[in-house]
C-alpha cells in the first residue's frame, strides 16, 4: 500500500511524507542514529509557535486515544488548553499484562514519543511535561539518553520529567496515574473532578498514551490527510496491536484500523477462541473473530472493542474456563478495594469461576455468577468492575460447551499448562487494601 | 428541575442509613452497599432524599440537578441501565 500525498501542501508541514504507509511508528529494525537519525528520517520537530494551533489539525485527523478508551484527542487537548497552567503527561504505564506496545515504542522510538510530548505541551500551553513509564521501565537508559541528546540539541522547549507509575493492573488508569504522580497511592479516583480540570498538582492535566503522542507527532509533520490515508472513514489511521498467536508467540505490530483480525492472528490452525482487548476485553469464538476487523465499528456489535490493541488466540487443547478463572483471580486481586461492590463482587466472581473450571461445580454457581456480575458492573469509581465482568460474561458465552462438559464432570484439557500471562501474585498489604 | 441522587462509591462504607430513610429509591445489595434506582428522584420524595443525603456518615451521597449529573459520566443509575454497554475506559 502506498500513501497519497495530501492535496495542497499545508504550511508548516514537512515537504515529503514518507512513502510506505505502514509501519509508521516502529520501522523494522528500529531507526538507527539516535536523535540525528530520527530527525533525518522524519524531518524536524514542527513546533507551531503557540498554544492551540495544532488542535485543528488533530481534530481533522480524527485521532483517538490509543490507550484503550478511544476518546477524541482534539477534544481533550481543547479542554486542557482552556485551563490555567496545564500539565502534560505521557502515559507509558502499560499495566495490561498482555500489552507490549508502549514498552516497544519507548525502547525503539523514544524520540517520536518525546516529540509528541513536546507538541502536545505546546498545543495546550503547558510548561510542565511528565513521561510516566512502567516500574523499572526506563527502557534500559534509552529514555534518559534520549532526553540528554535532546537537551544538548536544544530541541525541547518544555523540560521533561521521567516518572515511574505504580505497579498493578490499574496503574495506568488516568486518575490512578495522576494520584501516583501527586505522591498518592496510585489508586483510581472518583470523578469529577476529571484530571482535565484538576490533575497533577491540582492543575488541568492532559494524559495521553505514548502511542497517541507518536501519532500526534506524525500528524504535526505530515498532516491530517496523510494520517487518514489508512484506516476507515470513521476510525482513521493505524494502531499498534500486541498479538499473541496460538503457538505462544507474541509480537507488536502496526495495523490500519479496519484490518481483518484474520490478517493479524493466524486463525487457520487449531484456535478455539480469541480474546479481543486484553483482560478487560471480550472472548469471541474463533469462527466469529475471523469475520471481524480491528475497528470498533466491527467489534462493538459483537460486544468487543479494539481497546489498546491486545489480541490473543487461545489454542485448542486448553480449557477456556480455567484460563478465565486464573485471570479473574488476578483481576480480583488487582482491585484497589476502594468501592464496596468491586471489593466484594470480584473475589466471589473469581471463586465462582474457579469452581466452574473444576469438576462437578454446584449447579447454582452459574446463577450466582450472573447475580454477582449484575451487582458489580457499573458500580465502581473506575471501570475495573465493568471490564472484569465483561471479560467473565463473554467467557461464559464463548465457552458454554466447556461449561456443560464441566457440569458433567469432564474438562476438555485437564492439567493443561496455563496459556494466558498472569503476573506473579502480589501479597495483599496488611489490612487487605492496597 | 428534576433531581438525581449520586453516590461516590469510594467514600461509601456501606453504613446503610440511606436505604433506611429512602427505601423507595435505595436498596442494599447482599454486601450492604446501596443500589440506586435509575432516573430522577420522584418529586414527592425530594424531602426524604435530602434527609438521606444528610444522614450519610461518609458524605458519599449527593443530590444534584439532572443536568449536572449528565455531565458526570459516573452516575450509578446510568451505568446500571445497561451493564454490558460500551468498552472499558482504562488508560487514555
Amino acid at each position: 500500500m502506498t500513501v497519497t500525498s495530501p492535496a495542497g501542501a499545508t504550511p508548516g508541514l514537512a515537504a515529503r511524507p514518507p512513502g510506505p504507509a505502514l509501519p509508521r511508528l516502529l520501522p523494522p529494525g528500529g531507526r538507527p542514529g539516535g536523535l540525528a537519525g530520527h530527525l533525518a528520517a522524519l524531518g524536524p520537530l514542527p513546533y507551531r509557535g503557540g498554544p492551540g494551533r495544532l488542535i485543528a489539525d488533530v481534530a481533522e485527523s480524527g485521532l483517538t486515544g490509543r490507550g484503550g478508551a478511544a476518546f477524541p484527542v482534539a477534544r481533550k487537548l481543547a479542554a486542557v488548553a482552556a485551563g490555567r497552567r496545564p500539565v502534560v503527561v505521557g502515559n507509558g504505564a502499560e499495566s495490561e499484562p498482555l500489552s507490549g506496545k508502549d514498552a516497544a515504542l519507548l525502547r525503539a522510538a523514544p524520540h517520536l514519543v518525546l516529540d509528541g510530548l513536546q507538541l502536545a505541551a505546546e498545543a495546550v500551553g503547558a510548561r510542565r511535561a511528565i513521561l510516566a513509564v512502567h516500574p523499572g521501565g526506563y527502557a534500559g537508559g534509552t529514555l534518559t539518553g534520549a532526553l540528554a541528546q535532546r537537551q544538548a540539541a536544544g530541541l525541547d522547549r518544555v523540560p521533561v520529567e521521567l516518572a515511574e507509575a505504580t505497579d498493578g493492573f490499574l496503574a495506568g488508569q488516568e486518575t490512578a496515574l495522576v494520584s501516583a504522580l501527586n505522591g498518592g497511592l496510585g489508586r483510581p479516583a472518583f470523578t469529577p473532578p476529571r484530571v482535565s480540570d484538576r490533575g497533577v498538582g491540582g492543575h488541568p492535566t492532559l494524559v495521553q498514551n505514548v502511542e497517541t503522542l507518536c501519532h500526534l507527532a506524525l500528524i504535526a509533520r505530515y498532516g491530517a490527510a496523510w494520517f487518514r490515508s489508512v484506516g476507515t472513514g470513521t476510525e482513521p489511521g493505524s494502531m499498534l496491536a500486541t498479538v499473541w498467536q496460538a503457538d505462544g508467540r507474541a509480537a507488536v505490530t502496526e495495523a490500519a484500523l479496519g484490518t481483518p483480525l484474520g490478517q493479524l492472528l493466524d486463525l487457520r490452525g487449531p484456535v478455539q477462541a480469541v480474546l479481543v482487548g486484553g483482560y478487560h476485553g471480550t472472548w469471541l469464538p474463533a469462527g466469529q473473530a475471523a469475520g471481524l476487523a480491528l475497528s470498533n465499528a466491527s467489534l462493538h456489535p459483537a460486544g468487543a472493542a479494539a481497546g489498546a490493541g491486545v489480541l490473543a488466540a487461545l489454542p485448542a487443547g486448553r480449557c477456556g474456563l480455567a484460563e478465565t478463572a486464573r485471570v479473574a483471580r488476578y483481576l480480583a486481586l488487582a482491585s484497589s478495594g476502594q468501592c464496596g461492590p468491586c471489593l466484594n463482587g470480584l473475589p466471589r466472581i473469581a471463586a465462582g469461576l474457579a469452581e466452574l473450571a473444576g469438576t462437578r461445580p454446584r449447579p447454582t454457581v452459574i446463577h450466582d455468577l450472573e447475580r454477582w456480575s449484575g451487582l458489580t458492573s457499573g458500580r465502581g469509581a473506575c471501570h475495573h468492575p465493568d471490564g472484569t465482568v465483561r471479560f467473565v460474561r463473554s467467557a461464559l458465552v464463548t465457552f458454554a460447551a466447556e461449561t456443560a462438559a464441566h457440569a458433567a464432570g469432564r474438562c476438555s484439557a485437564p492439567g493443561a499448562a496455563p496459556f494466558l500471562l498472569v503476573p506473579a501474585e502480589q501479597t495483599p498489604a496488611p489490612g487487605g487494601r492496597r | 428541575m428534576s433531581r438525581v441522587l449520586r453516590l461516590n462509591p469510594v467514600a461509601c462504607a456501606g453504613h446503610g442509613a440511606c436505604a433506611e430513610l429512602l427505601p423507595e429509591v435505595i436498596s442494599l445489595d447482599e454486601w450492604g452497599y446501596p443500589v440506586l434506582a435509575p432516573g430522577p428522584v420522584p418529586a414527592g420524595l425530594a424531602r426524604r432524599a435530602r434527609r438521606a443525603v444528610a444522614a450519610c456518615p461518609a458524605l458519599a451521597l449527593a443530590m444534584e440537578s439532572a443536568a449536572d449529573s449528565a455531565y458526570s459520566e459516573k452516575t450509578q443509575s446510568q451505568h446500571r441501565a445497561d451493564p454490558s454497554a460500551g468498552p472499558a475506559r482504562l488508560g487514555t
